[in-house]
């Protein structure tokens, strides 16, 4: 597979994605420039300001005495970009081996939902006194793979044996999840008591499931032993020595797991019978089957892998420990880490390493958002604006794609040929066949 | 007698990346000829005409009608330019009724609205003229494979088109269909159109054709008068070298049996309808070869789905002795290879490389598995040494995506998968569906080769020529039954033709085992 041709044609997806992000980034410039130009507070100099945020915001530092944006490192920010993109990365990676197997993962929200009321539950249910926190840690991050792995595994079901879509299926399995995990939560001991002005959250892992004294605890158990949560009891990933790196962020492991996670899904899908299986059902089922491949099989296997990695997603995040998951009882809504899976695995064009980088870019948007609040008359949710652009381009980039194929074909004619990779290559199909 | 020309394509050069399609190529066409293109696969015939009809745009050259120089740039101009083609494959919406696939894009409308009845009117009109029959209410999908291209046909006619391309017509129509399509080609020449038929079956290229055009590896070759020229010349021509057209072998030595089938039924998919296979008795020995023969659509596809273990079945299979009648694929294929029918569908998985493909099965074992992990310089060293061995040419070797591939490799390349797994049943369904006389040539030779080492060749085949002349005994299936077995050697291709369509049943030798 390692030739120079699909090495070609590898970057010529990355240089679509990145056109794709610098369109993006250029327009959220545009919308900047004109908030800025009709808004008395902001004026051109803050207009400008913004624009500089938005292709550096990461790197900013603060104003200096006169005022003006200073740029350097900032290791808060770049540990926050890091915490932030772990689950977007393992969202991206559930989207993208879907997609990889002929599936579109919508469910990865659902999935998401699913882990993170596994994880919580664990987390919050099990005491570190019985269980040692090292162990509880690895059996709520478990507990959150495996349930979204079993939640994966319904659309598949339904895919393989009814032939139901799993677009369908999963926004299906979304809601379900949305519902059923407000109903898991509501009334439940893991909400957050001690801080009585934050209603609608769980505890951070952090707490953790102590004995308290008879009726001082915030729950009763069967035996009639009271037990309360306390700060510093619980799990949370370890820091790794990241926040050393980092200082003032939230930084942890977390991100490592997620990088590693990748590589693993790369060498899965690239090197192993498994990863050939579930392409070769992926790109023709009819084939596979022909050539004794269960298909039913593999794409179970490929909702489940997809729905575990969406459900790690949710377990890291949770399990740092500086996280509190927040719902309603009236009304849950789905995650938005789920959702933006999409867009990392489009921008990636689906391969497992190039979603790590994707992964990171997503969530440096974020930063800019909150540095353009910080340092700007702006609000956040400009950069969810650069990253609406993006998302509409990152469809698009497969067209870049394609335009980038045509452009030296014409001029290099012979000698230039585009091969491999998911999507239809350029060249034309019936340039050899049947003639 | 000079005539004179109704389409001139001069010097024209056609690249793709990798491949030179059309190199120099000049065609003409008189008026109300029919004109045979003729060529392997991969020669660029189909390349030519999609030039001609405005598909492609070529590098170098120039297209004339009626001596004036012409710019087709898409299949619009084409079309007013009175060129029309039936593709290959189809391009019909399959859930819009007849009637609309003829109009779609050539409507009649009347402020905005369209006008139905005119265009059925004309289209009426014509398919009573030409004897094309159609239900214009029926949805192409519901509709045979011969309906769909006599709909196409009317799209052209219904577009006034005065020059026709017929790209490999016959490839998927009954030997009754053909001649239909014969008689109605001859028809439009004698009314004045101009014809450009593509094919590589020589028959039916002498039958119709005025003159031929041969292509070899995107050159021409020669235009020829076809009352000049026999068929082992033109096959000649074709591939370059002296083709034989008639197979050489012995007579077959049936050794035990391999395979064995007893009240064979495959139920149809369709819970309204009868069973697809009904009852099948049949043996087949290491050493020979057997043909299925019968025409489209009379459950030989099911029977293949079923004895392969793609479709259910019930009844009795054994192969090699061992009970299969409920294993899966993966367990029946450990003794069983099989090239289907359907290349795109079943035989490759068109967005894989070559050489992912050639391990299609075997990729679970060794040595291309270790560890769970795939061993790719084992596969690429197997794959070199099938493309080598089989010939299967292509434009990056083992790393060539199998989409781009031309249809006579595609092939080359499962048969070379499929013979190599030395199974001891070889399943070959239309084993040259679609293919040029020496990629036929070559298969068949495999086929034989394959017997004479002590293989059981089941051959499910629609081509009279190939089961006369390849098979050791035929058994006809008629409506799902085996109505027939014959000898190749004592039966005449009418009394096959009787069995085939039903008119005749019963065994020459008494029932098989």
């Amino acid at each position: 597979m390692k030739n120079s041709l699909l090495h070609k044609d590898g970057v010529r997806a990355a240089f679509a994605a990145i056109v794709s992000i610098l369109i993006g980034l250029a327009a959220g410039s545009v919308l900047v420039l004109i908030m800025g130009l009709t808004n008395d507070t902001l004026g051109l100099s803050g207009a400008l300001d913004g624009m500089r945020l938005i292709f550096g915001g990461l790197f900013a530092t603060g104003r200096n005495a006169s005022g003006g944006l200073t740029f350097g490192f900032n290791p808060a920010s770049m540990g926050n970009m890091l915490f932030r993109a772990t689950p977007l990365i393992l969202t991206g990676l559930s989207v993208a081996v879907a997609y990889k197997t002929g599936l579109f993962n919508i469910g990865a929200p659902g999935q998401y939902l699913m882990g993170t009321a596994a994880t919580l539950v664990i987390a919050l249910g099990i005491p570190t006194s019985v269980v040692p926190a090292p162990l509880l840690w690895l059996l709520a991050f478990v507990g959150g793979v495996l349930a979204g792995a079993l939640w994966g595994c319904l659309p598949g079901l339904l895919k393989a044996f009814l032939n139901i879509n799993e677009v369908l299926a999963c926004i299906m399995t979304n809601w379900i999840s949305a519902n059923l995990v407000t109903w898991i939560f509501d009334k439940s001991q893991f909400c957050n008591m001690v801080e009585n002005t934050k209603t609608g959250y769980i505890y951070k892992t952090t707490y953790g499931l102590t004995r308290a004294a008879d009726g001082a605890g915030v729950f009763t158990d069967a035996a009639g032993a009271s037990w309360t949560y306390v700060d510093g009891a619980g799990v949370a990933t370890g820091k790794l020595g990241l926040d050393k790196l980092f200082p003032g962020s939230q930084v942890n492991g977390g991100i490592l797991i997620a990088i590693v996670i990748a590589v693993a899904v790369y060498i899965l899908m690239t090197k192993t019978t498994l990863g050939y299986q579930l392409k070769a059902c992926g790109a023709n089922r009819h084939a596979a089957r022909y050539a004794g491949i269960s298909d039913r099989r593999n794409i179970v296997l490929s909702m489940a892998i997809a729905g575990a990695l969406a459900g790690a997603a949710a377990s890291l995040y949770y399990l740092s420990g500086n996280t509190e998951f927040y719902w309603t009882s009236a009304y849950q809504s789905l995650p938005a880490a789920g959702f933006n899976g999409i867009p990392v695995a489009l921008l990636a064009a689906n391969h497992p390493i190039a979603v790590i980088f994707t992964g990171m870019f997503m969530s440096m948007l974020n930063i800019v958002g909150l540095q353009m609040k910080n340092l700007t008359a702006y609000n956040e949710y400009i950069a969810d604006v650069i990253v609406a652009v993006i998302v509409y381009l990152s469809a698009f980039s497969l067209v870049i794609k394609l335009f980038l194929g045509r452009l030296p074909a014409h001029k290099a004619g012979a000698g230039h040929v585009s091969s491999g990779g998911e999507t239809p290559p350029a060249q034309p199909e019936k340039g050899g066949e049947e003639t | 007698m000079e005539q004179e020309h109704i389409i001139e394509m001069l010097h024209i050069t056609k690249e793709f990346p990798g491949i030179i399609a059309n190199d120099d190529v000049t065609l003409r066409l008189r008026k109300g000829e029919i004109h045979a293109l003729l060529g392997e696969n991969g020669a660029g015939k189909s390349t030519l005409m999609s030039v001609l009809f405005g598909l492609y745009q070529p590098e170098k050259g120039e297209i004339r009608k009626n001596g004036q120089p012409v710019s087709i740039k898409n299949p619009n101009d084409a079309t007013a330019l009175g060129i029309g083609m039936v593709h290959q494959h189809f391009k019909l919406i399959e859930v819009f009724t007849v009637l609309d696939n003829i109009v779609l894009g050539a409507e009649t409308t009347k402020l905005g609205f369209l006008q139905k009845r005119e265009a059925r009117k004309k289209v009426e009109a014509l398919s009573e003229r030409y004897g094309l029959k159609v239900d214009l209410d029926a949805k192409v999908e519901d509709i045979t494979v011969g309906m769909q291209q006599r709909v196409e046909i009317l799209k052209m006619l219904y577009r006034d088109n005065e020059i026709l391309i017929f790209d490999e017509p016959t490839a998927v129509l009954t030997p009754q269909e053909i001649d239909e399509l014969m008689a109605t080609m001859k028809e439009f020449a004698r009314e004045g159109k101009s014809i450009l038929f593509i094919s590589h079956k020589l028959n039916e290229i002498m039958e119709v054709s005025d003159r031929v055009t041969v292509l070899r590896k995107g050159r021409h070759v020669s235009t020829v008068d076809t009352k000049d020229v026999d068929k082992q010349t033109l096959s000649g021509m074709m591939v370059g070298r002296p083709v034989q057209l008639e197979i050489q072998k012995e007579p077959a030595k049936p050794g035990e049996v391999i395979l064995e089938l007893s009240h064979f039924t495959v139920p149809s998919r369709d819970r309204r309808h009868r069973d697809s296979v009904r009852d099948v008795n049949l043996q087949i020995r290491a050493g020979e070869i057997v043909c299925i023969a019968g025409i489209d659509g009379n459950g030989q596809t099911e029977f293949v789905y079923g004895l392969t273990g793609l479709e259910r079945s019930t009844g009795r299979i054994t192969l090699c002795g061992k009970d299969v009648s409920n294993a899966g694929i993966r367990a029946r294929g450990a003794d069983m290879s099989h090239i289907p029918e359907d290349r795109h569908k079943h035989g490759l998985v068109l967005d894989f490389t070559l050489e992912q493909n050639m391990v299609l099965q075997r990729f679970r074992g060794a040595p291309f598995q270790k560890a769970g992990f795939i061993d790719n310089r084992a596969v690429r060293g197997y794959a070199e040494k099938l493309i080598g061995q089989f010939d299967v040419r292509s434009g990056q070797g083992p790393v060539t995506v199998a989409r781009s591939m031309s249809g006579g490799n595609q092939q080359k390349a499962i048969i070379a998968r499929e013979l190599d797994r030395d199974k001891a049943l070889v399943v070959a369904v239309q084993p040259t569906r679609g293919l040029d006389v020496g990629a036929i040539e070559y298969i068949h030779s495999q086929l034989v080769q394959e017997r004479d080492a002590g293989k059981a060749i089941l051959l499910v085949s629609l081509e009279l020529d190939e089961v006369m002349s390849l098979s050791d005994r035929i058994l006809v299936m008629y409506e799902g039954e085996i109505v027939g077995e014959l000898d190749p050697k004592q039966t005449t291709v009418q009394e096959l033709g009787l069995y085939m369509a039903g008119a005749k049943r019963g065994t020459e030798r008494g029932e098989t085992a």
